[in-house]
């Protein structure tokens, strides 16, 4: 992959968070904090880890 | 509580003297609108992210989001998604804003419109549109101070407003003096105290009430009593409403004139670029002030009709005096900052955008109308807070909400390509503005509508018809040959 075929990868976030039926359940419970949750809580972290990865890419690339 | 009130008056006191010395603060002419309104876009990463995050997570999201989730359990939960999502926008979209802003002068985002599709009114369009998506969360960042000073001991109507003008006046002197530095500086003192009470309440709250697992539980009986009945899961009815409540208002969030503010104060498009992903840290504290909510259900908080209250008073019952101090000077703080820059945000599409428009270039006193202006925007903003009743406030927020979003096709879009027709734009732009308000009288002031059976965000739908008029009458003009108006930005401006 190269060019601005990395840029695609911030998509992953929207289908993550916007597709409700894969998440709207309660368990398994993490911490004793329901799916529904966490899950929300953990796909900001995935997020910002997807949007930092696509700026280091693309900037060596010298493509940012 | 005398101890969380000698805490308070201290931070006040100290943001105070913070806002005035501000005006210090790398200083140049701040007579110049750039300097005054933008800080000489000089901000760095870290200058930056405490700017955005203490102007987007405002007092008012602070006490909103929890008291939704209090009220109705799950659907309350959007804003998480809302702001993870808002991200990856940021990184795509609105650098290329920040490129072409910094490459040829912009304040606003109407001035963007305005050099791209040569069109006036389109500018005033996109320029009205964000001055009404701003009046209102002016004044709920007020009514939110005025919850905390309720709790101080304000009971009287006469003690709340008096408290309110002596905020008030404090946040419009530093503002008019020092311009976006001042907010930028406050910001540091503000986010530090949120991020030191969201740790405080996490390690002290829920093992207080048992654990998460008995959080849960007990809300969840909680919220099956309310009326609507809520709950911890969302109905399947709801899943379409949930996701594009989420995704319009992530869409939205970045058009707001405080928001294009703090965008265009940064250094570099690489200062935007690192902050798309270092922002979501607020969104993390965010959620877990989302999760409080469910704690002051299950700690069984009584607040009466006003579920606003429920982090206040959760935290009241929780902590200890000089904590609570604490907290509730982030929560006044928290509103003084995003206040700030609203206001200069709206005053400079006043100056820029409708006024510049009757003589043609910038005038040399364009900075002192700005500020006089944005003095003018928090009198406003004051009014609303003194006259128009808090229901009819939120009711305007949210659908302020619904109006940003009909700036997208011109403003957002509009980055990208300039396929659309300016005149189809505005007609668009109409269209949205009036399905938004209908939509929004005929649901009774909620943020969804059921159109056609299928519960959506109504500003998402009333964008689709927007998209639909503008996609149609850019057909019809060019099959009519219509002649364009000139496009004063270059390919290169973009990058």
């Amino acid at each position: 992959m190269k060019g601005r075929l990395w840029y695609w990868l911030l998509a992953i976030p929207y289908v993550g968070t916007l597709w409700v039926p894969f998440y709207a359940k309660l368990t398994p419970p993490l911490f004793g904090i329901p799916f529904f949750y966490w899950y929300q809580i953990l796909w900001i972290v995935i997020g910002s880890l997807i949007t930092g990865l696509v700026l280091l890419i693309t900037r060596r690339q010298g493509d940012g | 509580m005398a101890s969380a009130f000698a805490v308070f008056v201290f931070f006040v006191a100290a943001v105070t003297v913070l806002g005035f010395l501000a005006a210090r603060w790398g200083s140049r002419n701040l007579h110049a609108l750039e300097e005054w309104a933008l800080a000489g876009r000089g901000f760095g990463t870290i200058v930056s992210w405490f700017l955005l995050g203490g102007d987007l997570y405002t007092a008012y999201t602070f006490i909103a989001v929890p008291a939704l989730v209090y009220g109705a359990g799950a659907i309350g939960f959007f804003a998480v998604p809302y702001t993870t999502i808002a991200y990856p926008f940021v990184f795509l979209v609105m650098t290329r804003f920040w490129s072409v802003a910094s490459r040829r002068g912009y304040v606003t985002l109407a001035d963007f419109v305005r050099d791209r599709y040569g069109d006036r009114w389109l500018e005033i369009a996109v320029a009205v549109t964000g001055f009404l998506g701003a009046m209102p969360y002016i004044a709920l960042q007020l009514t939110g101070m005025q919850v905390i000073f309720v709790q101080f001991g304000a009971r009287t109507p006469l003690a709340q407003d008096l408290a309110l003008f002596v905020a008030f006046a404090l946040l419009a002197a530093y503002t008019y003096t020092s311009g976006l530095r001042a907010p930028a500086l406050i910001a540091f003192v503000k986010d530090v105290l949120i991020y030191a009470t969201i740790a405080a309440a996490m390690a002290i709250i829920p093992a207080r009430l048992g654990g998460w697992a008995h959080v849960f539980s007990a809300s969840a009986a909680a919220l099956a009593a309310h009326t609507p009945p809520g709950g911890l899961l969302l109905p399947h009815g709801l899943y379409f409403a949930y996701a594009s409540l989420a995704f319009g208002s992530s869409l939205s969030l970045f058009l707001y004139p405080h928001s294009i503010t703090s965008l265009l104060s940064a250094r570099s498009k690489l200062v935007i670029q690192r902050n798309a992903a270092l922002l979501p840290l607020y969104s993390i504290l965010l959620a877990l002030l989302a999760l409080l909510g469910f704690c002051a259900l299950a700690a069984g908080v009584d607040v009466g009709k006003n579920a606003s209250l429920a982090v206040p008073l959760l935290l009241r019952a929780m902590f200890p005096g000089w904590l609570l101090g604490v907290a509730y000077s982030a929560i006044v703080i928290g509103a003084l900052v995003p206040a700030a820059i609203m206001a200069i945000g709206s005053a400079n599409l006043f100056a820029s955008n409708v006024l510049r428009e009757f003589h043609r270039e910038r005038p040399s006193g364009e900075t002192r109308q700005a500020k006089v202006l944005c003095i003018g925007v928090l009198v406003v903003g004051l009014l609303l807070v003194f006259f128009m009743p808090v229901p009819y406030a939120i009711n305007f927020q949210l659908l302020g909400g619904a109006w940003m979003l009909q700036v997208v096709p011109a403003a957002a879009i509009g980055l990208f390509t300039r396929w659309f027709e300016p005149r189809a734009l505005l007609v668009g732009w109409a269209a949205g503005m009036v399905a938004a308000t209908l939509m929004g009288i005929a649901s009774g002031f909620k943020t969804t509508f059921a159109l056609g059976g299928l519960v959506g965000y109504l500003g998402l739908y009333a964008l689709a018809l927007n998209l639909a008029v503008a996609m149609i009458l850019t057909f019809l003009f060019n099959a009519l040959r219509i002649a364009r108006l000139d496009d004063a930005t270059a390919a290169a401006d973009y990058a």
